[in-house]
């Protein structure tokens, strides 16, 4: 690069930094018409699934289509939360994630912090077959796992969905919260000592107190998961009594051999909402979070 | 006295690291007990129990490579799932990865508002699920669908979607890029830690902005790609809730994709064994592909402090 930098001396053509900025202004606007333009196509799927919500079965299968309802039914939302026991499936949704997240986070800081700051014989190796099963994928492991949890009689539980994440919570989140905590002075650390912290009191009140955003950030990773988790429950619930949102949802598919999309497409708008709630309060954490360790949740 | 210190010293030394090897296993213990009883244990036991037929009632029986060999020349949908699986890896990632790209560089540009516009595109792919499956499934309805409704704009007849076989896999990549926002932010970060001086000496040169992209961008952030690549491919081979959801599979068996009918097989029908001879094979692939990428990452990702002529 240096050496290219020598043909700086050359004499540049007239003009050139108007020329440049005539091609910055129109390269800006060519972005940006780009960009109004892929916004509304990311936009439509949300603003379809809104106007079907609020349409009346019948104006669903009119053509042309109609784009906005004639009347806002707002009584689809009370009749879907009616047709597909909501109420029910949204506390145990409820239960699941509280005790999922709840789990995730406390237990992937620990181990975290464990991989950021203590020395162990041993710590390198675990250190890489943490990160190789971020690789592994989760089928090889489905079978046995079912095998497991149906020995334990946890078929029908939420043990199977709730007792792993108190085990690490997952190897990202571990791994996420690792980059995080090294980025915390070690000097810190010494202090506490000195105070007379031992490694618990330094994880409990030094480092957690200190890692509020990136906490945060796995937490809302560990409620996207838990929260919209199929498989799981898909395996490990039988009884209609015990489902989760996710699955009740994809049971009103088909209500007497007809599909009543506004009706689904309510539930699913009621379904979506925490998640878009939680987006909206933590995305500055998470999008600092992702930036971090350059990987997606 | 000093004789005294330099014999207390060690000793401490040794028990401070004694405690903080066993706070280390302690703190870790979640993690390590996970690891063994839910993910190491497991493979093993399913390696095992891939050369048996077990089918949950009754006891399992050592059949030797009998599943292996039905999965191989007896099994005509195993090649179908793997044909649908990747051929829906290659359309999602490629196409997914570009586009991911391609965003993240407008997202690079100085616009305003260009908060809000990052938060569009990034939004979609922190939902997912059920609920996507679903408004999707509505979106691709080729009647009463906003896709072919808008296509019917242009004069375009759209095809069937998802009740077509020939269209079914397109559609699910279709839908794949409404979750690339993941990827973009990460190269969106790439994008942001690239130095200027790279692109004002490159301008001092004469580069032109493609010149500029392919000279300066794209090695810098091929690290980045690199990864994105692997976690992509990873990820879409193991395509699962939307095929449940949205087509069981169908129609033909036109989206039977590996992992479903992997469901299918071990779940649906308790066939054990098979299913796990069915995830090993999987493991097996992946390991291969990322292998075979990771083996050819030295060819075209560059890492900064390297020479290249």
């Amino acid at each position: 690069m240096s050496a290219k930098l020598t043909r700086y001396s050359k004499p540049h053509r007239t003009l050139f930094w108007a020329n440049r900025r005539t091609a910055r202004l129109l390269q800006r606007a060519i972005a940006t018409v780009l960009i109004l333009a892929g916004a509304v196509v990311f936009l439509i799927p949300f603003m379809w699934m809104v106007r079907t919500s609020l349409m009346h079965m019948g104006e669903i299968f009119l053509l042309p289509i109609r784009w906005l309802p004639a009347q806002i039914r707002w009584h689809n939302y009370l009749e879907a939360v009616q047709a597909i026991d909501f109420g029910l499936y949204f506390r145990n949704s409820v239960f699941v994630t509280a005790f999922g997240v709840a789990g995730s986070v406390l237990t992937s800081s620990m181990v975290a912090y464990a991989f950021a700051r203590l020395r162990a014989p041993g710590k390198g190796l675990f250190f890489v077959v943490l990160l190789s099963t971020m690789m592994l994928p989760y089928v090889v492991t489905l079978v046995p796992v079912y095998l497991l949890f149906r020995s334990l009689h946890w078929l029908d539980t939420y043990a199977p969905l709730i007792v792993p994440q108190w085990l690490g919570g997952g190897a990202f989140y571990v791994f996420m919260l690792r980059q995080f905590f090294m980025t915390i002075p070690m000097e810190l650390d010494d202090v506490a000592k000195i105070d007379g912290c031992g490694f618990f009191g330094i994880y409990w009140r030094l480092i957690l107190p200190l890692s509020k955003p990136a906490l945060a950030t796995v937490g809302i990773f560990s409620f996207y998961g838990n929260w919209n988790d199929f498989l799981g429950p898909l395996i490990y619930l039988n009884s209609m009594d015990n489902f989760t949102l996710p699955l009740g949802l994809s049971f009103f598919v088909n209500i007497r051999g007809m599909t009543y999309w506004n009706l689904l497409m309510a539930a699913s708008v009621l379904v979506l909402i925490p998640c878009l709630v939680l987006f909206f309060a933590g995305q500055r954490f998470f999008v600092q979070g992702i930036t971090l360790t350059g990987i997606k949740g | 006295m000093a004789r005294e210190t330099t014999f207390a010293w060690p000793q401490i030394k040794l028990r401070f690291r004694h405690r903080e090897t066993i706070a280390f296993y302690v703190l870790a213990s979640p993690w390590l007990i996970g690891f063994l009883a839910l993910t190491l244990g497991p493979m093993l036991t399913s390696f095992a129990i891939s050369f048996m037929r077990y089918e949950v009632i009754t006891p399992p029986e050592f059949i030797g490579l009998a599943n292996y060999r039905t999965m191989f020349f007896h099994d005509e949908l195993i090649w179908q799932s793997l044909r649908v699986t990747a051929t829906y890896s290659v359309g999602s990632v490629m196409v997914g990865m570009v586009t991911a790209f391609l965003v993240a560089l407008l997202m690079n540009q100085k616009i305003p508002g260009i908060h809000v516009f990052r938060t569009i595109y990034y939004l979609p792919s922190s939902i997912s699920g059920v609920p996507v499956a679903l408004l999707w499934m509505w979106i691709f309805n080729p009647e009463f669908g906003v896709l072919n409704t808008m296509l019917r704009w242009f004069g375009i007849q759209g095809p069937q979607w998802l009740f077509d076989p020939h269209w079914v896999i397109p559609a699910f990549v279709i839908m794949s890029l409404w979750g690339i926002g993941g990827g973009m932010v990460i190269f969106l970060a790439a994008l942001q830690g690239i130095p200027q001086h790279l692109y004002e000496a490159a301008e001092l040169d004469g580069a032109g902005v493609l010149s500029k992209l392919f000279n300066v961008t794209i090695p810098m952030i091929s690290p980045v790609i690199l990864f994105n690549l692997v976690m992509s491919i990873i990820g879409s081979m193991q395509t699962f809730t939307q095929a449940f959801v949205m087509t069981k599979g169908g129609p033909a068996n036109a989206s039977l994709f590996y992992v479903l009918y992997l469901y299918q097989n071990a779940i649906g029908y308790f066939k054990m064994g098979y299913g796990s001879a069915m995830a090993w094979f999987l493991l097996v692939i992946i390991l291969a592909l990322s292998g075979l990428v990771l083996r050819s990452s030295p060819l075209w990702v560059y890492y900064e402090g390297e020479m290249r002529g």
